[in-house]
């Protein structure tokens, strides 16, 4: 008996004349499913386009070409929007006729998709509004609940194709606040900086002409009046984080701007009501106005994605519960103890129990990472958060929610803490240095003053803490990180915020999940072991996997070699075990050892799929992980400067593998439990290292949360990832490195631009320190200098995004 | 000169108008969303030939 053994990767095959579904797009199949000479490739989408047709919605197909999506099978899925108690957490709005709900609908992606929602009345005509909202894909409808009902609307919704997401994290009451203040303060300050621009305009020049003289003092106290929302309302986080720095003795950047401030505002005051002079209020505004606008800059969110979701992102809201032999529908936090559950597939596990019956095939890849659903059979241990993958099964509930074993790992503290504090930002640090030495030169300078000229010394102590008022130091950071987090975000690299810019570039240790971190999700790459298979037997293989559903079928029907289409005879799924078919005299078996025909199994790490013909054992497929494109290359190229490791949830079946592929000193560690990668990161925090923590999954959100920067890796971001500081789309995952070194450059622009602002702050102090700080000099350096950081800044970032691919 | 007095009410009056309209659109809500009004924008045909249809329809 020889062995022979092929290897086969995965080239999709190409179906070049086929036709597209008419709603949704996919490639239809042999079955020929028609309406109106429009072709679909499932009675799902046929139904879509029926109803939309019958009310005069074709629209939707003209505005993009096939926008749909196949509506799903939800029956039974939405019961339990039928109770009040539920339904009044979900909606926003409720005066017993009118609701008004907002739903989220991943499926939102184009124009065609805003136009059908907004037009749901013509569906419905109890809906009275709907609106979407693009960016952060919801869509907002009031109805009549007369007439109609939540359950209705979500029903609708998913018979047309979108289908909304509604989970755990729904379940709360009470609107979101949405934060709009600094957007108001930016107002307050612009409209106040351009109004007293244009007040304080003609004293620069003309400083004894008749009129100026006459009306000067209503100018000054009209700048006043315009000055005082800008003290007291715009600036106010200023002063706050200040007085809190200051309480905590810590000096940061925003001391420097409060003390800055208040002596400007003051010494203005003082100025025009003892007629000394117009004052600084035109600088007072421009500066508090420029802050707020790098405030702004550097606060560029992405609405359709979140960085803070935590498990109750995916528990659905309620499960079906068995009592006396009834389905009643019970919300998810009311489960006890002892409670029979019946969770239907492709449901989710949301409390750790016992099986009672039902063939149970789990997916645990949400809490282990482990990627091969997992057979229970009754009296089974069944913990929260696998999926069902099989049918129906029927559970007793051991535990409540916040018991369960993976719920449990969010009590962790690290979810309770903010990863900003405890972290000095380059500002801060460069701002300590900076206010002790601008406090010297202002006591020097006065005490030298006060020697000479004693009626000039309080001049100069004010235009000192004036002049040195850091704006330009304080704005190039945030146009540094706010630019650059707009470069990476059109590469597909998206970061919660800007200080995780910083803390990037700080990193000396690298973690990386294994499945579907470093591992694509298609498996598509096999080893076939065993007879050699005749051509025929090919054919037969071949159109076998053809029939079937099952994620291994297709990815092996996808590997194997192009063949002619055959008509099978007989065919028969067996639920689990495998697939049984026969062409005139072959006779063929797939699936699991046992079903068919191969006794002698050893245990073995690898997924694999067996082959028999004509009850003759023939080989098997072994399915290997397929690493992610440029994987050996990042990790060669990281190796120099970072520490490496892999933590895997799944067992050691890829070892050697891995030890292949990756560089010798990268450590790899397998069956890691989620709280085993979070005490291993914190383990190495202690020892100084600086953690990166690149994972996928919600097995990987304890680790995430205690790296210094968490990084998920989505193979599509519209798909919901645990709570982390930045979602790298998966294409881009081999220029990690690339992004690293993008942020080390961003931290060298800031101290260049730290440098140019020191030398203006030498212009003006040399100004201050002599005692000649007239007004307009100070209006022309403060915007000068900021305007030049800024030009600087977004110039370099620029230049380095340019860099990147 | 008292015109000056004048000019200066109604420039304030002119700001403050415009700042007030800006607080307004904030509150309402039209700085939350900015893609999807633009698409919304280019429906308007295709809503009203939906309309008459409709309408038609119920005619007959």
């Amino acid at each position: 008996m020889s062995l022979n053994v092929i290897f086969v990767t995965g080239i999709k095959e190409q179906i070049m004349d086929a036709k597209v579904c008419y709603h949704c797009g996919d490639t239809c199949a042999d079955t020929k499913i028609t309406k109106d000479e429009k072709v679909f490739c499932c009675n799902g989408c046929k139904t879509v386009y029926e109803i939309l047709s019958e009310s005069d919605l074709t629209c939707y197909y003209d505005l993009q070409s096939s926008p749909g999506a196949v509506p799903k099978e939800i029956e039974g899925k939405y019961d339990f929007l039928s109770q009040d108690k539920i339904i009044e957490k979900l909606v926003e709005f409720d005066d017993g006729k009118t609701q008004i709900v907002t739903l989220y609908i991943p499926h939102i992606h184009c124009s065609s998709c805003i136009w059908i929602l907004e037009n749901l009345n013509k569906l419905n005509p109890a809906i009275s509004q709907s609106q979407v909202n693009f960016g952060k894909k919801t869509v907002r409808a009031t109805y009549n609940t007369e007439t109609f009902s939540l359950k209705e609307l979500v029903l609708l919704l998913s018979s047309v194709g979108y289908e909304p997401y509604i989970s755990l994290d729904d379940y709360k009451t009470g609107k979101e606040n949405v934060n709009r203040s600094l957007i108001y303060k930016l107002g307050v300050a612009g409209f106040a900086f351009g109004n007293v621009m244009f007040l304080s305009f003609p004293e620069y020049f003309e400083v004894d002409e008749y009129w100026l003289e006459k009306y000067k003092h209503l100018f000054r106290w009209l700048m006043f009046a315009y000055s005082l929302p800008v003290v007291f309302y715009a600036a106010q986080d200023y002063f706050i984080s200040a007085y809190k720095a200051i309480k905590t003795r810590i000096l940061n950047i925003d001391i420097p701007i409060a003390l800055g401030a208040i002596v400007l505002f003051l010494r203005s005051t003082i100025e025009i009501i003892f007629n000394y002079g117009s004052g600084f209020f035109d600088s007072l505004t421009g500066l508090i106005f420029f802050l707020l606008l790098g405030k702004f800059f550097q606060q560029k969110t992405y609405s359709f994605l979140s960085f803070e979701r935590d498990y109750k992102s995916y528990f659905p809201i309620a499960v079906t519960k068995i009592i006396n032999n009834e389905e009643v529908p019970v919300q998810v936090y009311d489960i006890e103890k002892g409670d029979r559950l019946l969770i239907r597939n492709q449901e989710l596990i949301p409390v750790d129990g016992i099986l009672i019956n039902g063939s149970a095939k789990i997916d645990y890849s949400f809490v282990t990472g482990e990627s091969e659903p997992v057979k229970k059979a009754s009296g089974d241990k069944l913990f929260a958060g696998g999926k069902q993958t099989s049918g129906v099964i029927e559970m007793e509930a051991i535990k409540s929610v916040e018991q369960s074993y993976l719920t449990q790992l969010w009590s962790n503290d690290v979810f309770n803490k903010n990863k900003e504090d405890g972290f000095t930002t380059l500002t801060n640090a460069i701002s300590k240095r900076f206010t002790i030495i601008i406090l010297s030169i202002a006591f020097i300078a006065t005490a030298y003053w006060l020697y000479v000229d004693s009626s000039k010394a309080m001049n100069v102590f004010t235009a000192v803490l004036i002049i040195a008022c850091p704006c330009a130091i304080a704005l190039s950071a945030p146009f540094t990180f706010g630019n650059l987090l707009r470069i990476f975000g059109k590469k597909k690299f998206y970061l919660k915020n800007a200080s995780v810019i910083e803390q990037l570039s700080h990193i000396n240790t690298i973690i990386f999940d294994k499945t579907g971190t470093i591992t694509s999700n298609k498996k598509s790459e096999a080893k076939y072991e065993g007879l050699p298979l005749t051509t025929e037997e090919e054919t037969l293989l071949k159109n076998t996997l053809r029939g079937s559903n099952h994620p291994l079928s297709r990815s092996l029907y996808d590997i194997l070699d192009e063949h002619n289409i055959i008509t099978l005879d007989t065919y028969k799924e067996h639920l689990g075990q495998g697939i049984e078919a026969s062409h005139a005299s072959e006779k063929i078996k797939i699936g699991s050892a046992k079903f068919v025909g191969y006794q002698t199994e050893t245990e073995v790490l690898n997924t694999a799929v067996h082959v028999s013909s004509n009850s003759i054992y023939k080989g098997k497929f072994t399915f290997y992980n397929s690493y992610r494109k440029g994987l050996s290359k990042l990790f060669n190229k990281l190796k120099k400067n970072y520490d490496l490791a892999i933590l895997s949830g799944d067992n050691e079946g890829e070892m050697e593998n891995l030890k292949k592929l990756l560089p010798s000193k990268t450590k790899l560690l397998f069956n890691q439990k989620p709280n085993d990668k979070l005490e291993y990161i914190k383990y190495h925090q202690t020892e100084g290292a600086k953690v990166l923590m690149v994972g996928d999954g919600l097995n990987d959100a304890g680790a995430l949360a205690q790296s210094d920067v968490g990084v998920v890796i989505s193979e599509n971001i519209n798909v919901f990832s645990p709570a982390c500081d930045a979602i790298l789309d998966a294409s881009k995952f081999n220029h990690l490195y690339s992004y690293i070194k993008a942020s080390k450059s961003a931290l060298k622009i800031i101290k260049w631009s730290f440098l140019l602002s020191f030398f203006y702050n030498v212009i003006g102090l040399y100004f201050a320190v002599t005692g000649q700080l007239a007004p307009v000099i100070a209006a022309i350096l403060m915007p000068l200098s900021s305007i030049s950081i800024v030009i600087f800044t977004t110039i370099a970032t620029n230049w380095i995004g340019r860099k990147l691919k | 000169m008292s015109v000056i007095y004048i000019l200066l009410t109604v420039s304030i009056i002119v700001a403050v108008i415009f700042f007030v309209a800006f607080i307004m659109a904030v509150r309402n809500g039209q700085f939350d969303d900015g893609y999807t009004p633009s698409v919304r924008m280019l429906f308007e045909d295709e809503l009203i030939k939906t309309n008459k249809t409709i309408t038609k329809n119920n005619k007959d």
